[in-house]
């Protein structure tokens, strides 16, 4: 058996109609263990109407020596953002 | 002063200060951040819950009696715990086998609770149910998890059960003031609590593939005032800084 216990991340949703938002991580044995110990770490100032939990082995990560090629092509690319076109006064909150 | 209801709060009341200290102890000091985090969480649900009866039995009690006085300076005598929370923090799965044998008594009793004629009594017990009912779950789940993990969990766990075992029949003891409150409806007999009590708790131990303890010797005394040696200690440490610096507050 493994000394420590998994790594799990935890998704909270803060009102009922937003997105859940990554939270932080904690230790927990299994899924249902991981649900009460973030209910306990992470909800106990009414932070939450839900909470998911998915252990951290599961989600594959960017590697950061790779951002140059995964990220630098975009920044000079400015025309991607729809920067230049000009709006006629009369149309608001765009 | 209605001398009844003022010790029957007593006696609901003491039992959540006291097994919330208990508690409370493990903050930064539990097995592990999550179950650090958990137990004080729980502590902090008793101590609500005693601050509403402590509040309730300051107004019954008058003069300059208020929560702070109910709970800190009284001799150790005058508390009415049973002797079952007052048990010290051996190991975690001591801490764990107190708080499941008194968390399934304290449910039973609050879902009793909950119909007494007292408007207060009553809306503190709806209002602890669904606390309470968490607790249950944390304390059932982490015997469960013990009872049947490795060996020396199951071991240790075990041993927690037939230490406190012999605490667990004072629950059900019906005091005077209890019994005449029961009787108009306010109170709560205890005794009738008790086969519900022992078969959800045989139950969940046979899933936890621990063994229950056969004995039939059981210890009494703390609803009378009369505690085991660890309660001195306790309320030593709980009543420090009361007794240190009077009236002080935070």
């Amino acid at each position: 058996m493994e000394k420590n216990w998994p790594l799990w991340e935890i998704f909270v949703r803060s009102k009922n109609g937003l997105e859940h938002r990554h939270f932080g991580s904690l230790h927990a044995a299994d899924a249902e263990m991981a649900l009460e110990n973030a209910r306990d770490v992470y909800t106990r100032r009414s932070e939450g109407v839900s909470i998911w939990v998915v252990e951290s082995k599961n989600i594959t990560a960017s590697n950061p020596e790779n951002n140059g090629e995964l990220f630098e092509p975009a920044q000079d690319k400015i025309y991607r953002h729809p920067t230049f076109y000009t709006l006629p006064d009369e149309i608001k909150h765009m | 002063m209605k001398t009844n209801l003022y010790n029957y709060i007593l006696e609901l009341a003491d039992n959540c200060l006291i097994g919330g200290q208990r508690l409370g102890e493990l903050c930064g000091h539990g097995p592990s951040l999550e179950t650090d985090i958990a137990c004080t969480n729980i502590s902090l649900d008793l101590f609500g819950q005693t601050r509403s009866y402590f509040q309730y039995a300051a107004d019954i009690k008058g003069g300059d009696a208020t929560e702070d006085s109910i709970a800190f300076l009284r001799y150790e005598r005058e508390y009415k715990n049973v002797l079952l929370v007052e048990q010290p923090n051996r190991d975690f799965a001591y801490t764990i086998a107190r708080q499941y044998l008194f968390d399934v008594f304290h449910l039973l009793l609050l879902e009793k609770l909950q119909f007494s004629q007292d408007m207060t009594l009553s809306a503190i017990a709806k209002k602890s149910i669904k606390e309470v009912s968490y607790h249950v779950r944390f304390s059932g789940d982490w015997v469960k998890r013990l009872g049947d993990g490795t060996e020396e969990s199951h071991e240790k766990m075990q041993a927690a059960i037939d230490g406190l075992w012999t605490y667990t029949n004072e629950l059900f003891e019906v005091t005077e003031e209890a019994k005449a409150l029961a009787e108009q409806g306010i109170g709560v007999d205890v005794s009738k609590l008790k086969e519900t009590y022992y078969q959800n708790v045989t139950s969940l131990l046979q899933e936890a593939t621990l063994t229950v303890p056969e004995s039939k010797y059981f210890q009494k005394g703390g609803k009378a005032g009369i505690h085991t040696e660890h309660m001195g200690y306790l309320l030593a440490d709980m009543q420090y800084m009361q007794r240190a610096y009077p009236n002080m507050n935070w």
